[in-house]
Order: structure tokens, then sequence, then C-alpha cells
């Protein structure tokens, strides 16, 4: 607690036994009077001055005059104790209220506790502590074990691990080593690194999280500028219900001491204070527990499109594959080991800086003997030719083959050939496929799971597209598109689904951002380092792992499912006791505390969000 | 031209809300914010006139919720 939280307490415990004394005793007119407007002013006084100080400002309809009023006029009409309970409950609420929010917000905080407070940085010979917004690209910096590391740089010496839990809420320490990029934001776990500087505080990575995920709350959710705007109309909506209540009623019946009443129960419930404070928690509740799983997410309303996703559209290739070439299968022809046909085919490519040549040599796992290879050649879109161990080995395309006066059978699979010949002899074919990443089946299952109809969009082939499709289970496969077509096809799907859910992109936010911008959410992934893509996309997965997905979805569903939840709870409650109110069923006390106990509720509602495992 | 202000003693979200109405309709401000969360304040307004429109934001603030200052750096 703080001191204010204390000094509040404080008081409330004063005036609450200062009241029971009151009761107990029951003195009668005028001293009970005065008797009661002891605890009434001990709990209440700062109400009642700041109600006068904003009447001055011209705010009428500020919480602190209605619940003055209220109080007042029950003073008035000589309901001593109600009053004063009143005003209690009120600053229990109120007291409750900070508290919570308070811890909330510190919780969140904590959450976002990536911002490094010092750097070691090397000067004049020695390293010295310093302020790492002081300094500057190409200053070497140091970072101990145990160490969150300053600034984004590139390690000059010292091999270490890394926890990039903070950044991308994988627990899995990373290694790093010499001339490696590193982030800011990681902690250092094992060995003493030396660091240059790549780029000032105000642009590496952790002060770009940090101020996204500030600048987070300025985006409002629909649900949030409902609020804002309910909160507008209903606090006036409600005093002016209390007015009529008050002066209407009582001209044709009388009894204008029980019709005042009423209409003061009404200001009771008049602020609208469940409403405003725990929406917006709800939201920053997420957003922060996102974060903290390596999900940024730039604002409540993108949260809140993410959890009305049905279609899921994907790039392919980094987003669903790997993005690198893999030797897939070896088929040799009769009489030929797979391993005689890799060799051959390693051998004649090991100059090829093609990424086809470098996925056969990482098959092939073994450093080729250039000894071996002579005369090689590349025939420019066909493949190499190259004379290993004196025979002529021949290894690209069936138009390769066909040179060679050899007819390669045709392949059915998707993916990149490469046929290879021997001393005339036809060796058989390596298929070259870019891999599905290893939590991408996992990951497509769960979105299916979830009544979502998954699409990926690709540059390459169709049947190639096609492969992946079948391997992964999407719905939808549209190959052959050029950067242009996608947003062309991307406009077509929009168009085609319901317009009441959303559609999201998800690329890697390099060469998609025309695709990225036009999504309802776009999604951009393996952001660690990359900028282009925490620029273009409404939310970052900050590494590879596409089951990051499916968790910024279930956190945006939680989310707003908690949102309705206190949006139906705390308008169905107040709407309820405005009606007891007006028909005399309710009494100011129970209204007093159905106000509170709405609020508290909504409160622990959203703070659920802050629990995310 | 956009630049954020910490907030000290802002106690409620509905006075923030306010707060933020307020802002938002000074002349030369094209967009404001007031975080009940962050306890923060970002004002987008006139480049040129920016310091001028601040003095606004403040008393303006000053009238709304009088117990709440903002830190201007």
């Amino acid at each position: 607690m703080t001191r204010k939280e204390k000094k509040a307490l404080a008081r409330i415990l004063a005036a609450g036994a200062l009241l029971i004394a009151v009761s107990i005793w029951k003195p009668e007119g005028y001293i009970a009077l005065a008797a009661y407007l002891v605890p009434y002013a001990v709990v209440g006084w700062d109400v009642l001055w700041k109600a006068v100080r904003n009447i001055a400002h011209g705010q009428v309809f500020d919480e602190n005059f209605l619940m003055a009023l209220a109080t007042v006029g029950a003073l008035a009409l000589g309901e001593y104790s109600e009053a004063v309970g009143v005003m209690l409950f009120y600053q229990v609420g109120e007291l409750f209220q900070t508290h919570a929010v308070g811890q909330s917000r510190k919780s969140i905080a904590a959450l976002m506790d990536i911002r490094p407070d010092t750097a070691t940085v090397e000067r004049d010979g020695a390293f010295v502590e310093a302020d790492p917004e002081e300094v500057a690209v190409g200053d070497v910096i140091q970072v101990k074990p145990g160490e969150k590391v300053p600034l984004d740089g590139v390690v000059l010496t010292g091999t270490s691990t890394l926890d990039t839990a903070a950044l991308t809420g994988e627990s899995v320490p990373r290694r790093i080593a010499e001339g490696d990029e590193i982030v800011s934001g990681c902690v250092n776990l094992s060995g003493v690194l030396t660091i240059r500087v790549t780029k000032p505080f105000g642009e590496s990575t952790v002060a770009k999280i940090l101020e996204l995920v500030e600048n987070a709350a300025s985006k409002k959710a629909q649900a949030e500028n409902f609020i804002t705007r309910f909160a507008r109309v209903y606090t006036p909506a409600v005093v002016i219900g209390a007015v009529c209540l008050a002066l209407i009623p009582p001209l044709f019946t009388g009894g204008w001491a029980t019709w005042v009443h009423r209409a003061l129960i009404f200001l009771v419930i008049s602020c609208p204070c469940a409403l405003v404070i725990s929406i917006p928690l709800a939201f920053f509740g997420g957003i922060g527990g996102a974060s903290r799983r390596g999900i940024l997410v730039k604002g409540g309303n993108y949260l809140e499109k993410l959890a009305q996703v049905k279609v899921a559209v994907f790039d392919k290739t980094g987003t669903l594959t790997k993005g690198e070439f893999e030797v897939a299968a070896v088929h040799p022809a009769a009489g030929v080991t797979e391993d005689m046909l890799l060799e051959s085919a390693a051998l004649a490519e090991q100059y090829s800086t093609h990424p086809i040549a470098q996925s056969l040599l990482r098959a092939y796992g073994k450093a080729p003997d250039p000894a071996r290879a002579a005369d090689v050649s590349e025939v420019a879109g066909q493949g190499v030719t190259a004379l290993v161990d004196g025979e002529k080995v021949a290894a690209g395309n069936r138009r390769l083959m066909q040179t060679q006066g050899l007819d390669a059978p045709e392949d059915g699979c998707a993916g990149t050939v490469v046929h290879v010949a021997r001393a005339g002899q036809y060796m058989g074919h390596i298929l070259i496929a870019d891999g599905v990443k290893e939590t991408t089946p996992a990951a497509i299952r769960e979105l299916k799971e979830r009544g979502i109809r998954t699409v990926m969009l690709t540059g390459d082939a169709q049947a190639v597209g096609d492969a992946v499709g079948k391997e992964l289970g999407l719905d939808e496969v549209h190959g052959g598109l050029l950067p242009g077509d996608k947003v062309d096809r991307l406009e077509a799907i929009l168009a085609q689904k319901d317009p009441k859910s959303a559609l999201a992109y998800v690329g890697d936010g390099v060469n998609d951002a025309p695709v990225l911008s036009r999504a309802d959410v776009g999604v951009a992934m393996g952001a660690m380092g990359s900028d282009a893509a925490l620029e273009a996309a409404d939310v970052v997965l900050m590494d590879d792992d596409l089951g990051k997905l499916v968790q910024a979805m279930d956190v945006a569903r939680k989310c707003s499912r908690i949102v309705k939840e206190n949006i139906v709870f705390a308008l169905g409650v107040k709407g309820l006791f405005l009606i007891l109110g007006a028909f005399g069923l309710a009494s100011m006390w129970e209204a007093v505390f159905a106000d509170v106990g709405v609020a508290v509720i909504a409160i622990i509602n959203s703070g659920r969000m802050l629990r995310t495992k | 031209m956009k630049k954020s202000f910490k907030l000290v003693d802002l106690d409620c979200a509905n006075c923030a809300r306010k707060m933020e109405d307020a802002i938002k309709k000074l002349d030369g401000v094209n967009d404001a914010t007031v975080s009940f969360l962050t306890q923060k304040m970002t004002v987008d307004a006139d480049d040129g006139r920016f310091d001028d429109i601040m003095k606004q934001v403040v008393k303006c603030c000053k009238r709304v919720e009088p117990d709440c200052e903002i830190v201007l750096k």
C-alpha cells in the first residue's frame, strides 16, 4: 500500500468506528445531526471539497459532486446514518479501485521490465558504467554474465548463451559467438562479451519494443471507444433521470421526501467508473501479457480484431517453411547407392554458391575434396558439369540430361529436382525442397481446431505450394503469385469472408508490407532485429514460431470475453438498481454496495488478463 | 509533432477520459490520449505553436482535474 492509500484506510477505519459509536449512542434531534457530521466529515471532506472546487471549474457531472449531492440530500432528509454509510462505502470502493489498479499497473510494468539501466562502455581503454543513451554507435561495450545486453551490436569477442525470454518468451537459451549480431534486452548467461554498438539506444530493439507497447494504449479498441461514448452520456442521463424522478411523480402523488430519496439513489449509481477502468485495464493487461510471451500487439484495436479472426492467410517461404533449401529425398537409379549419388552431385557442385548447391553440400555432410573435381562449368539455367575422379558428371535439370543424351524420368514431386549423370549413365535424382518448420504443423492444426480457415499465398509454382498445403492440411493454396498479385488475391479473400469476422495475414514483414497493411490484422514473424517487420505489422511475433500466433489469438479471445463480461455485468447491475431504485425497492445502502461492488468485481475480472502463464 | 508527458496523481479513470476529451477540443490539437493505466499523456499538435498549445493543455487539465499534474520536460 502506498502512503496515500494508508491514509485513506485510516480515515475509513476512524469514520467507521465513529459511526458505530454514534449508532450505539442514539442521540436525538440536532445533537444527532451534529454527532453524525463528525464521521461524515472525517471520511468525506475531500469529496465535498473537490465537489465545490470542480463546480467552480464548471464540471457539473463530476462524481465527487454527485456523491456530495446524494449524501447531503440524505442528511437533509434526516437519513443521517445512511448518508455517512454511503460516503464510507464510496471511499472504501475508491480505495480498493486505486489499490487494485495500482497493483495491475505494477505487474504490467514488471512484465515489461526489459529496459537496461546501465551500459559498461570502453572509454580510454577502461570500462566504465554509463547511461545506455550516452553510448554512441561504434563504441565498444562489455556485458558480463547475468547482465542485460543494453544496446544492439555485433559481438567482437567472447562466446556465450543468451536468455531471450524477455523478448521472445522462448526459454531455450540461444548460443552466440564472435561476429554474431546481438539484440538488446537479452540476458547474457555464461561468458563475458564485448560488443561493438551498431545502433543508438533510441533505435535499439529494447527502445523500439517499449515505445511500441506504451503507444499501444493510444490505439483504442472499439469496445473502449464505446465505453468512452457511453460514459459521456451515461452520467448526464442518470442525473436528468434523478431530477425527473424527484420532481415529476410528486406533482401527482405527493410524498416529496420519498421521491427525492429515490432520486438520490440514482446519483449514487451514476458514475461509470466500473467500465471506464476495467475495459482499458483488460486490453492493457492483454497487451502486457502478450508482450511477455514475445508477441507485440500494437494496440487494443488489433487485440480486439485478433479475437475475431476467422481466416488466416500465410506467406509460404520463411513463414510456414524454413525459407532455406534442404535435400528432401534422394532417389538413386538401379544399382546406385544414395551415397554415391549424393557424393557425385556434391563434388560437381562444390564451387557453386547457389542455394541448391549449398543444400547438396550440407546433405553430403563432409568437406568435398577439391582435388577430385576439375573442369567445372556452369550451364546457365540447367546446372553444372564437371570431371569428377576423371569421369564426366552432370548435375542439373532434365534439359541438362537431354543435352547429355539421357532421358530423365518425370518426377511428380514438388520442389526442385537435381538429376545426376555420371560417365554417360543416369544415376538418379535428388529432391530439394524448402522444408516446413517443425512448429508449423502443430500451429496449423490448432488454428483449425479453433475454426479458422487457413490459406497460403506463394510466389512459387502451384505444384510446390500444393505439396506444402497438403502436408499441412491447409484449406486453400494460391501459387504462382507475383508480389502485386498477393494484394489482389487478399482483396478477393477479404471480399468473400463474413464481414463480421477478421482476416489475419502472416508474413515475414520484409517484402510483403502492402499485404500486411491491407489485412485486418497484419502479423509479422521472426522480428528479432528486423526493423521492417516491426514497422509494417500490427502484431509482431518476436521469433519464428508460428505457435505464437495461436497464443496471441488465445490471449485476444480471453481479453474480448472478459471485456464482454464486464460490459454486460456492469450495465446489467446498474440498470437493475436504477429500476429498483425508481420503484423504491432498493435503499441507498444497497445502491452504493452495487456500484462499488460492480467496479471491484469488474477490475478483478480484468486483472485475470495479467495472470497469463 | 507528437510528444508524451508523464502525469502525477492521476487518480480516476473517468477524469482521465474527461481530460482527454477536453484536450482534444483545444485549438491546434490534432489528437490526444490520456492513459490512466500508464499515467501518460500524448499530445499531437501543430509544430510551430507546440509550446503555446501545451500551456493551454496544462490550463485545461487544471480546470478538469486540479489534482493531476503534468510533468513538462
